[in-house]
C-alpha cells in the first residue's frame, strides 16, 4: 500500500505529512515533523512521554496511528509557551526544581495542561491520580506535584 | 513500505464489508489502546486496520427510551466519563471503564475495545456483567444481540463470528434503590492489570437486596457472571453472614493461574475480599449515600 | 572558609540553565538526533540462557535488499579472558563479550548479532534471516542454583577454591576479631536475608547515532553517564585510536548508573564503519529490561552482637550478589557500607561474586549499599526491640563519627551522621501518632562518595559574560549548581552564567558521572579555574591602573583598588575588562584538569511510615522524610530531588520492583506495565532535611548527595511495616501475596 497523506492540524498550524498505515502518532512527529519533544520510552502507553492531546484529550501518541490524525488538532510539547512566554506551568517547572533528567517533563507537562483545563483547583490527591500514567524515576513526584499545584493557584489567580 | 493496509469508513455496513473480506487477517480499531501494543511486540501482524471511530453510531452515547442507555463500542472513557448522567445512574460501570490503564489510555480506550480484546483481567467487563449489560454485534449476516458474558470465550477469543463487529452496549433501565460498584485489586495505585476485579450491581428494596449481579475478572480464562454469589445476596439485608457466603461463591468460583500477576491461592482469597467491599459500596449507592 | 555564611547565589534556588529547552521540548537526547543518510541498526539476541554459539550465518540477512551491514563477534576487537584490561570498574574482557556473545550466549537477550539496513522494519527482518546454530546448555539464574556442586559453570576457565564455580571472586572487609566480638556479646541477633534483581528504570532507552568516515573519522552522538567511557570503551571495542572518535554527551533520560558502560555505541560504530552510512539504534523498553544492568539479586547473613545497654560488639556479615552473566557485581558497596555507620570493634564481612544467566549487572545508585543496608538496619532494628531501646537511640549510640576508624579503611574526619539521627529524632515526623494498622520504621544509610579526574574550562565571552564548559553529562542538575558557584566567585548574576558539556575532543578528561562525584569534583576544577580567571582579571586592571595587583580586589564582578591609599580609581567592570582584553594581555579563559581527592562519605537517616491493608496485603508508604548530611547544598532544590528521587526508588524495590522469570529462563516482566515502578498516586510527599556538615576538603564544602538516599529506604519500609503488623520481612520485595502470607499466618497462629 502507497503510504497515507494526512492532513492535520498541530499546534495550531495546518499540517500534511506521509506515513506507513502502521506509523504510529508518536513516530510521525518525531521523523516526519522533526518534533521531538515527545519521547518514546516504552511504545506500551505505560510511561506517558509521549503524551499529546487530540482535539483537547489527553493520549499516548505511542498508541495511536499517525493516520488518525486526518481531520484532528494536535498539541505538542512545542506548541506551550506561546513564542518567548513560558506557559504557567513551564515557569513552575523551572522554578520548583520540578524536573530532573528532563525526559519525562514533555508528557508531564501536557498531561498537567490537559488536568488544569477540565479543573482549575485540583487537590493533591487528584493530582497524583492524574499524572499517574506519567512514570518519572528522577524525582519522586514531589516537587512535579507542587509545581503543578502552584501553577494552578497561580492561574487562578491571573483569571479575571 | 509495508503491506498492512488502513480505511477508516463512515457506514458500520462499509466496515462489515472490509473486515470480512480481509479475514483473519482484518483488525478493528476502536482506541487502539490494545491493538497497537500488540502490533508493536509483534504478536498481531494485521494486514487490513478498520478505524470505526468514524462511524456515528460506534461514538454514540444516547439514553434510551426506557432510562437506559446505549454506549457505542468505540466510545472512549473520558468520552463516557463526560456524559452528563450516564455516571449518576452507572457509577460503577464508569469507575470501570475508567480504570483501563491511565488517563492517556482512557482517552482513547473503549469498553468495547475491552470486551473483545477478551483478556480475563479486563476492568470493564466484571461491571458490564454485573449491570446486565447486552451487546449488539453486526456482520455480514446481519445484527444479533447476546448478553455482555457470552462475549469472550477464552483468553483472548470471543464468539464473535467471522467479520462480525461489536456495535453498542445495551445498559438496562434502573430500578430505584440501585447501585453498582467496581473494584480491583492491583498492587500499585493505577497502571497496573487486575490481579482480581469485581463488579456488583444490586437492588434494595425496605432494606432487602432483591436483585443482584455479580461479575469476577482475572480469576478463570474469562470473565465470570457469579450466580450463586448474586443469590446470596439476593433476600438478604446484606449482612455480615450474606456478604460472607457471597465472598465464599466468588472464592469457590476461582479457577486461577499462578503467574507474574499472582498466585492461586492469592487470587481466590482476594475475590472474597472485593466482593465484600464492592457490594457494601454498591449497596451505599443504592440507598442514595 | 567553610562556615555557611550569607552567598548570593550558593544555596539558592536559581533556574538551571538547562531547564527551558527541557520544559519546550527543545533538549535532545539520544534518540532526538538524525542525520541525512542516515540508516538503522537492530540486534539480534539469544532466546537462550546458556548456549553454546557453534556458528553463525548471516548470509540470507546480507542478501536482504536494504540491508547495508551485518556484524558478529568476530567484528568486535576480542580481549582474551586470560588477561585483565581494566578500564575504571569494568574489565574489557567482559565487556567485549557483553556488547556481543563470543564463545557463547550467556543470558537470553545477550546479543549475537546486529545489522544496520535502511529501514527499522527491514533491520528487524534481517535479523530474523540469521541462522544460529546453539548448542544449548543447562543453566542456571538463581544465587542457590548458581551455587550448587552441579551447577552449570558459565565460565569454565574460572575456579574457586580450586574448583570450576560460579564465584567470580570474594571481597573481605575485616576489623578486629569478631569471635573475641561475639564472645563479649550478651545479646545477638543473626538474621538470613534475600532481595530480588531490580532496574534502574530510566525512562530514557539507549540509544546513539555514530557517524564514520571514510578516514576513520568517528562522531557519537548518546546518552550515557560519561562521553570519555563511550569513547574510550568503543576505541577499545572497534580499534579506533581514542584521538579519531568524538563523543558528543546528548541530553540524558536517567542513568542512576544504569548508562556507564556501553551497549549499542560500539555495535552502531562497527555498523557504521563497515556500511559507510551513519547508523541510529534505539533499543526498545523490552531489550532495556532484557539486556540491560539490572543491580544485582541477593541473599546475604547479618549477625549482629551488643551489650545489654546497646553497646554494639561485633558484627558479622555475608553477602552474595548476582553479576548476571559476566562478573562484577557490586560486593564493594554491599561489604564496605552497612556496617560503616557505627562504630564497631570487631567486623568482618564478606563478599562474593556470583554468575549466573541473566543479563549483566550495571551500577545502580549506591552500588551494593541498599543490599547491605537492608540487612543490617533490619537487624538492628531487632537488636533495639530485643533491648528495649528507642531504634535512633540505638544508632546514636554506635553512631560514627570523627576520629572513628571505618572497617573499610578510613578514619573519618568531622561528618554529620549523628546530626542526621539527632535532627531526625526531633523531627516532628518522628513523634507523630500513628492509626491503625499504621507503622513507622526508621534506618540509616552510608556511601563512600567519589572524587577522581574532572576537567573545566572557563571563558570570558568578549561581552564579559561567562561559559563554563565541564566534562560531566547532567542528569539531575548539576549545571544548575556550577552555574551558582561560578557567578559566585565572579560575584555576577547567575544567569550571565552558560554551563554547557562538552564532548571528549573540545573539554579534557573527566570520568563518570556517577559516585556521587560530579558536583564535588567538577566544582573543584570549575573553582580552581574561576579563581585563576579572578587574578587574570586583578593583573588587567592592576595595569590599567597602573599599581600593584597585590593592591587590587574583586568584589561584586569588577575589579576595586583594595583601600582608598591604592589609588582614586573607579571599579573596572568584568564586562569593562572584557572589553579591553585584546589589548591588554589577549582573551580571558582557564583550563583546570585534576585528580580530585577529598571526598567524604555521605551519611542519612529516614523515618518510613507505611499503612498496611491486612485483607489485601498491600502496604503503602503514607509519610516519608530523608534526613541527609548533604556537607553544602549548592542548590538546594536539586539536592532535595536526589533525596526524594532516590527515595521513591527504594520504595518500589522495598515493595513492588522485581524481575520475575518465566520457567524457561527469560524475563517475564520486561515492561514498565509489569515491572511496576512507583507511580504518582502511589507515593506521598518526600520531606527533606538538609543537614549542612561542610565537607573540610572541599572549597564550599560539598559533599556527594545522590547515592546516600537509596542506601536506608529498603529497611525503613520493612521496619515500618514491621512496626504496624508485627511481622518482620526478610525477602524483597514485600509485595501483596507475600504480605498477605505473612498477616494470614499470624491471625490463624492467634486463632489456634
Amino acid at each position: 500500500m502507497p503510504k497515507l497523506h494526512v492532513t492535520t492540524t498541530i499546534n495550531g498550524e495546518p499540517m500534511e505529512f506521509l506515513c506507513e498505515p502502521d506509523n504510529t502518532m508518536l513516530d510521525a512527529l518525531r521523523n516526519q515533523l522533526g518534533l521531538t519533544g515527545s519521547k518514546e520510552g516504552c511504545a506500551t502507553g505505560d510511561c506517558g512521554a509521549c503524551s499529546i492531546t487530540v482535539d483537547g484529550r489527553l493520549v499516548c501518541s505511542c498508541l495511536m496511528l499517525a493516520a488518525e490524525a486526518e481531520g484532528h488538532e494536535i498539541g505538542t510539547i512545542e506548541g506551550m509557551a506561546q513564542g518567548d512566554r513560558l506557559h504557567p506551568l513551564q515557569q513552575k517547572f523551572l522554578e520548583q526544581a520540578a524536573l530532573q533528567c528532563g525526559i519525562c517533563t514533555s508528557g508531564m507537562l501536557v498531561a498537567s495542561e490537559v488536568l488544569l483545563k477540565k479543573n482549575p483547583n485540583p487537590s493533591e490527591e487528584e493530582v497524583r491520580f492524574w499524572l499517574a500514567g506519567n512514570l518519572c524515576r528522577c524525582t519522586g513526584y514531589d516537587k512535579i506535584v507542587r509545581a503543578v499545584l502552584e501553577a494552578a493557584a497561580e492561574m487562578r489567580e491571573a483569571r479575571p | 513500505m509495508t503491506d498492512i493496509r488502513y480505511v477508516a469508513p463512515t457506514t458500520l455496513e462499509e466496515a462489515i464489508a472490509a473486515f470480512a473480506a480481509a479475514g483473519g487477517a482484518g483488525r478493528i480499531l476502536a482506541g487502539g489502546t490494545d491493538l497497537l501494543v500488540q502490533m508493536r511486540s509483534g504478536i498481531v501482524k494485521p494486514g487490513l486496520i478498520v478505524d470505526i471511530k468514524k462511524i456515528a453510531e460506534m461514538t454514540e452515547i444516547a439514553e434510551t427510551t426506557d432510562g437506559g442507555f446505549r454506549i457505542g463500542a468505540a466510545v472512549s472513557g473520558a468520552e463516557l466519563a463526560e456524559h452528563p448522567s450516564f455516571k449518576k445512574v452507572w457509577p460503577g460501570v464508569l469507575e470501570a471503564v475508567n480504570l483501563i490503564g491511565s488517563k492517556q489510555v482512557q482517552g482513547r480506550a473503549s469498553a468495547g475495545g475491552n470486551l473483545c480484546n477478551a483478556s480475563p483481567a479486563g476492568d470493564s467487563v466484571p461491571a458490564m456483567i454485573a449491570a446486565g449489560a447486552v451487546v449488539t454485534v453486526q456482520g455480514p449476516n446481519g445484527r444479533r444481540e447476546l448478553e455482555v458474558e457470552k462475549v469472550p470465550a477464552g483468553p483472548g477469543r470471543t464468539n464473535l463470528a467471522p467479520g462480525e463487529i461489536l456495535v453498542s452496549f445495551k445498559l438496562p433501565p434502573r430500578p430505584e434503590g440501585s447501585g453498582d460498584a467496581y473494584l480491583r485489586m492491583i498492587p500499585r495505585t493505577e497502571m497496573d492489570i487486575a490481579v482480581v476485579g469485581c463488579g456488583v450491581s444490586l437492588t434494595l428494596k425496605n432494606g432487602f437486596c432483591t436483585a443482584a449481579r455479580v461479575g469476577l475478572g482475572a480469576v478463570a480464562p474469562m470473565v465470570l457472571l457469579v450466580e450463586a454469589a448474586a443469590k446470596a445476596l439476593i433476600g438478604s439485608k446484606l449482612d455480615v453472614a450474606a456478604l460472607e457466603a457471597a465472598a465464599n461463591a466468588c472464592r469457590a468460583a476461582c479457577r486461577p493461574i499462578d503467574d507474574k500477576r499472582g498466585t492461586i491461592a492469592y487470587r481466590t482469597k482476594i475475590a472474597g475480599v472485593l466482593l465484600k467491599r464492592t457490594a457494601t459500596i454498591a449497596a451505599k449507592r443504592a440507598q442514595g449515600n | 572558609m567553610n562556615d555557611v555564611t550569607f552567598n548570593k547565589w550558593i544555596g539558592q534556588r536559581t533556574i538551571r540553565p538547562d531547564g527551558v529547552d527541557k520544559v519546550t521540548g527543545r533538549a535532545a537526547f539520544a534518540a532526538d538526533t538524525n542525520m541525512p543518510g542516515m540508516i538503522w541498526g537492530k540486534v539480534l539476541r539469544s532466546p537462550h540462557p546458556h548456549a553454546r554459539i557453534r556458528k553463525i550465518d548471516t548470509s540470507k540477512a546480507e542478501r536482504l535488499p536494504g540491508v547495508k551491514a551485518v556484524i558478529i563477534a568476530r567484528d568486535v576487537v576480542d580481549f582474551p579472558v586470560d588477561k585483565s584490561v581494566m578500564l575504571g570498574i569494568q574489565d574489557m574482557r567482559w565487556m567485549c563479550r557483553n556488547v556481543m556473545a563470543r564463545e557463547k550466549a550467556l543470558f537470553p537477550g545477550h546479543p549475537v548479532a546486529a545489522v544496520a539496513a535502511t529501514t527499522e522494519a527491514i533491520a528487524a527482518q534481517a535479523c530474523a534471516l540469521i541462522d544460529v546454530d546453539y548448542e544449548v546448555l543447562p543453566w542456571s539464574i538463581e544465587i542457590d542454583d548458581a551455587l550448587k556442586p552441579d551447577a552449570p559453570i558459565l565460565h569454565e576457565f574460572n575456579t574457586f577454591e580450586g574448583k570450576p564455580s560460579n564465584i567470580m571472586g570474594k571481597l573481605e572487609v575485616k576489623k578486629g576479631d569478631i569471635t573475641v566480638g561475639f564472645a563479649q556479646a550478651e545479646v545477638i541477633v543473626e538474621r538470613a536475608f534475600t532481595t530480588r534483581p531490580v532496574h534502574q528504570g530510566y525512562i530514557e532507552p539507549h540509544a546513539c547515532l555514530v557517524s564514520v568516515a571514510a578516514d576513520g573519522k568517528t562522531t557519537i552522538w548518546s546518552s550515557s553517564q560519561g562521553q570519555f567511557m563511550v569513547r574510550a570503551m568503543t576505541a577499545y571495542l572497534s580499534g579506533i585510536p581514542q584521538s579519531d572518535i568524538r563523543a558528543i554527551p546528548a541530553e540524558i533520560g536517567g542513568g542512576f548508573g544504569g548508562k556507564t558502560i556501553v551497549y549499542l555505541e560500539p555495535l552502531a560504530t562497527l555498523l557504521a564503519k563497515k556500511s559507510g552510512r551513519p547508523v541510529k539504534m534505539v533499543m526498545t523498553r523490552e531489550e532495556v529490561m532484557r539486556a540491560t544492568g539490572p543491580t544485582s539479586g541477593s541473599k546475604s547473613t547479618v549477625k549482629i552482637g551488643a551489650k545489654k545497654d546497646g553497646t554494639i560488639v561485633a558484627a558479622q556479615g555475608t553477602f552474595y550478589l548476582q553479576a548476571g552473566a559476566l562478573p562484577g557485581s557490586p560486593i564493594r558497596g554491599a561489604v564496605g557500607c552497612s556496617f560503616t555507620p557505627y562504630d564497631i570493634p570487631h567486623v568482618l564481612s564478606t563478599g562474593y561474586d556470583v554468575c549466573s544467566n541473566r543479563s549483566k549487572v550495571a551500577a545502580y545508585r549506591a552500588p551494593g549499599a541498599p543490599i547491605g543496608a537492608y540487612a543490617v538496619e533490619c537487624v538492628l532494628d531487632e537488636l533495639a526491640e530485643a533491648l528495649k531501646i528507642d531504634p535512633i537511640e540505638l544508632r546514636l549510640k554506635n553512631a560514627a563519627k570523627e576520629g572513628t576508624k571505618a572497617a573499610f579503611g578510613p578514619t573519618f574526619p568531622r561528618i554529620g551522621y549523628v546530626e542526621t539521627l539527632k535532627a531526625a529524632k526531633g523531627h516532628p515526623h518522628y513523634n507523630a501518632p500513628l492509626g491503625k494498622l499504621q507503622g513507622r520504621g526508621v534506618a540509616s544509610g552510608f556511601w563512600f562518595n567519589a572524587g577522581g579526574e574532572s576537567s573545566a574550562q572557563v571563558n570570558i565571552t568578549e561581552d564579559g559574560n561567562v561559559v563554563v564548559t565541564t566534562g560531566h553529562p547532567d542528569i539531575g542538575g548539576s549545571r544548575a549548581g556550577i552555574a551558582n558557584i561560578c557567578a559566585e566567585l565572579l560575584g555576577i548574576d547567575y544567569r550571565r552564567v552558560s554551563v554547557i558539556i562538552g564532548d571528549t575532543q573540545t573539554v579534557g578528561f573527566s570520568n563518570l558521572t556517577g559516585g556521587s562525584r560530579v558536583l564535588f569534583a567538577s566544582s573543584m576544577v570549575v573553582t580552581e579555574a574561576t579563581e585563576k580567571i579572578i587574578s587574570t582579571l586583578r593583573e588587567r586592571a592592576a595595569k590599567i591602573w597602573q599599581i600593584d595587583p597585590e593592591a587590587v580586589k574583586w568584589e561584586n564582578g569588577a575589579a576595586h583598588p583594595v583601600s582608598p591609599n591604592a589609588g582614586p580609581f573607579e571599579p573596572l567592570t568584568l564586562a569593562e575588562l572584557a572589553n579591553k582584553a585584546s589589548a591588554m594581555g589577549g582573551p580571558i579563559g582557564e583550563s583546570v584538569q585534576l585528580n580530585t581527592q577529598g571526598a567524604e562519605g555521605g551519611f542519612g537517616t529516614h523515618i518510613c511510615d507505611v499503612e498496611v491493608d491486612v485483607e489485601l496485603g498491600i502496604a503503602r508508604v503514607i509519610r516519608y522524610t530523608a534526613v541527609q548530611d548533604v556537607g553544602r547544598a549548592i542548590h538546594p532544590g536539586y539536592v532535595e530531588g536526589q533525596l526524594q528521587g532516590g527515595v521513591a526508588q527504594g520504595i518500589g524495590w522495598a515493595l513492588n520492583e522485581e524481575y520475575i522469570y518465566t520457567r524457561g529462563g527469560n524475563v517475564d516482566n520486561p515492561g514498565f506495565l509489569d515491572y511496576r515502578m512507583p507511580v504518582c498516586s502511589d507515593l506521598p510527599m518526600i520531606d527533606c532535611v538538609l543537614i549542612e556538615v561542610p565537607n573540610p576538603k572541599h572549597p564550599q564544602g560539598v559533599k556527594g548527595v545522590g547515592e546516600v538516599p537509596l542506601v536506608p529506604v529498603l529497611s525503613a519500609v520493612a521496619n515500618a511495616i514491621h512496626n504496624a503488623v508485627g511481622k518482620r520481612f526478610y525477602s524483597l520485595p514485600m509485595s501483596p501475596p507475600k504480605v498477605l502470607e505473612k498477616v494470614d499466618a499470624s491471625v490463624q497462629q492467634a486463632a489456634e
